[in-house]
């Protein structure tokens, strides 16, 4: 069947103007801008903030410089600390734990359920800057809740933030982003007809088993979109620099926060911008790979 | 119904595991439900003794934090008319009109959209706010939120406006109406829940946002609340934490007084395709 279009293509044209020129502006000039400082020597202040030269591929071979690569503080120490970041906070942390609330949640008194939902939403929602405050309160070593529950099991406390800081940044973003996965988790478990738990029921099935055999195989789809976006996420987050700022000694120095250091601490905006164009290369990789999995779907939806 | 012995058990050991869970996910906000209203909090959780509103009327009476809070809701309501009025124009165009190279367009735009993040975008976006001489004005902060925040708004309205039934608006025409009056007295009505979704949605992003008007905004004046709350640290960087406590109270209301606005009127399901 041809449908008849409800708007002409002028009008079309007009409706898309604002939303492209924002967008233009602010999404895809930067794109190609980021590309171009990177080849150059820009910085914010001095002779080079108005007329920069072109020095090639200068600020990339700094960046991949195998004498300081791996030494805190440089590119690949950034680098590899947000994969790790990402492995650990977001694939492990996150995923992990959101399949396991939304499968929980469905055999949990009505009230808990949504009590436990409300705390995982909470610190999903709440403004970063008082989810990194509050952090900081909870991990004080004197006073912090965390250690004085330890103290109270008869635990010894810890300074967190100076003696493991990596770990206090993966569980932070763990719990700071969990109810994603949660949330699209629970509604891809409700999609499933409630028939094909009550067959394994009658069978005698374990949770666990039902958990393998019917959910998982199921859900398989939502699980693969599910990880590629947190991991897209979790790459990309600045956050745990309201906790940490970084520190100690570079030690939670993500690739975000040491873009943001280079460019607007050191001023080398040529330099913070090569560090730019490989983060969007990273994202382009992932993106394709989400795209390709929608498009895939499409189909399969549409035969 | 009638549990057998082992589906008990299995269902308190569920029960107790949630309970562990939620009990993590609460721990580090239980202490900004007492601290604010402690007259001598420390960063240790305690019932407040003795209770005091007093923190709260001192942070009223600090013109820069409550600027910041002023400044803050102009940052967000600029950016969450701009994507609101674009986004929905352009999701109709994208829903409705059979534009040449529509697809691609979509395609090219989730592509950019996914790859340009803050982290990799923050220099020339610096860079281009300082072209166009926007350096530290609010308009700065709305135009590049407006930006970043249109191509995941624009595809939420699209699926929505995709959903509904095109009759309507041919109904409409068969009546009489002109495309434009279709779109404004027809379809708009019908797509207000998805706009009011995007809405908040922006709002919550813009609302508690720290990095973006940290990098573009410079005088006091104009910092928004994510920013100010820094002021309430001693010159030696230690935390005056009642202060900062009743603060981020405050700067934390409108942002679960809409959570609780959207969850009752539409169900906690919507919030899950709606994070960028």
């Amino acid at each position: 069947m041809k449908r008849f279009s409800l708007l002409s293509n002028r009008a079309g044209a007009l409706f898309l103007t604002p939303g492209a020129l924002l967008v233009g502006v602010f999404v895809i000039i930067p794109f190609f801008w980021v590309i171009f400082v990177s080849f150059t020597n820009r910085t914010l202040l001095g002779r080079t903030a108005v007329n920069p030269d072109f020095v090639g591929l200068a600020n990339y071979l700094a960046l991949f410089d195998p004498t300081s690569f791996f030494v805190r503080g440089q590119f690949g120490f950034s680098l590899i600390l947000t994969i790790q970041f990402v492995i650990f906070s977001a694939l492990l942390g996150q995923a992990l734990l959101g399949l396991l609330l939304a499968w929980l949640s469905q055999s949990i008194p009505p009230a808990l359920k949504s009590a436990t939902q409300t705390a995982v939403i909470a610190a999903w929602i709440l403004p970063e800057v008082v989810i990194g405050f509050a952090w900081f309160a909870f991990l004080d070593y004197d006073n912090g809740t965390l250690n004085m529950i330890l103290r109270g099991l008869g635990l010894p406390g810890a300074d967190w933030l100076l003696e493991h800081p990596f770990w206090v940044i993966v569980v932070f973003n763990t719990w700071r982003g969990a109810a994603f996965s949660m949330m699209l988790f629970t509604s891809a478990l409700a999609s499933i007809p409630p028939s094909y738990f009550e067959a394994a029921n009658v069978a005698g099935a374990s949770s666990w088993q039902k958990f393998r055999d019917i959910a998982l195989p199921l859900i398989r789809g939502h699980v693969v979109t599910d990880l590629i976006l947190i991991t897209m996420w979790t790459f990309n987050v600045f956050t745990p620099f309201l906790l940490t700022n970084g520190g100690p000694s570079y030690r939670t120095e993500l690739l975000s926060i040491y873009t943001y250091r280079i460019a607007f601490r050191d001023f080398e905006f040529g330099k913070g911008a090569a560090v730019g164009v490989v983060i969007m290369l990273i994202n382009l990789a992932f993106a394709l790979v989400y795209l390709r999995l929608g498009r895939q779907k499409k189909q399969g939806a549409g035969a | 119904m009638r549990l057998s012995p082992s589906a008990f058990f299995a269902r308190l050991g569920f029960s107790a595991l949630a309970a562990l869970i939620g009990a993590f996910f609460a721990l580090p906000l239980i202490w900004f439900l007492f601290a604010p209203f402690n007259a001598r909090a420390e960063l240790g959780l305690a019932l407040p003794n003795p209770f005091t509103l007093a923190n709260f009327a001192q942070v009223i009476q600090n013109g820069f934090a409550m600027r910041g809070l002023l400044n803050s809701l102009i940052q967000a309501v600029g950016g969450v008319v701009l994507v609101g009025i674009a986004a929905t124009l352009a999701a109709y165009a994208l829903s409705r009109s059979s534009l040449p190279g529509k697809g691609a367009v979509t395609y090219v735009l989730l592509l950019f959209s996914s790859v340009v993040s803050g982290s990799a975008a923050m220099v020339p976006i610096f860079l281009i706010i300082s072209a166009v001489g926007l350096i530290d004005t609010h308009l700065a902060v709305i135009l590049v939120f407006a930006g970043g925040l249109l191509p995941t708004a624009m595809f939420i309205l699209r699926d929505f406006i995709d959903s509904i039934p095109r009759s309507y608006e041919e109904s409409a025409m068969v009546a009489g109406a002109s495309p434009v009056q279709a779109f404004f007295d027809v379809a708009l009505p019908v797509i207000r829940p998805g706009i009011v979704v995007v809405v908040v949605w922006a709002f919550v992003n813009v609302w508690g946002s720290f990095l973006i008007p940290f990098i573009l905004l410079r005088s006091d004046e104009l910092m928004p609340a994510s920013v100010a709350i820094y002021s309430f640290y001693s010159e030696a960087g230690t935390p005056i934490v009642t202060l900062l406590a009743a603060y981020a109270l405050l700067y934390s209301l409108p942002v679960v007084a809409l959570y609780l606005f959207v969850s009752w009127k539409f169900g906690f399901r919507f919030f899950g395709g709606i994070k960028a």
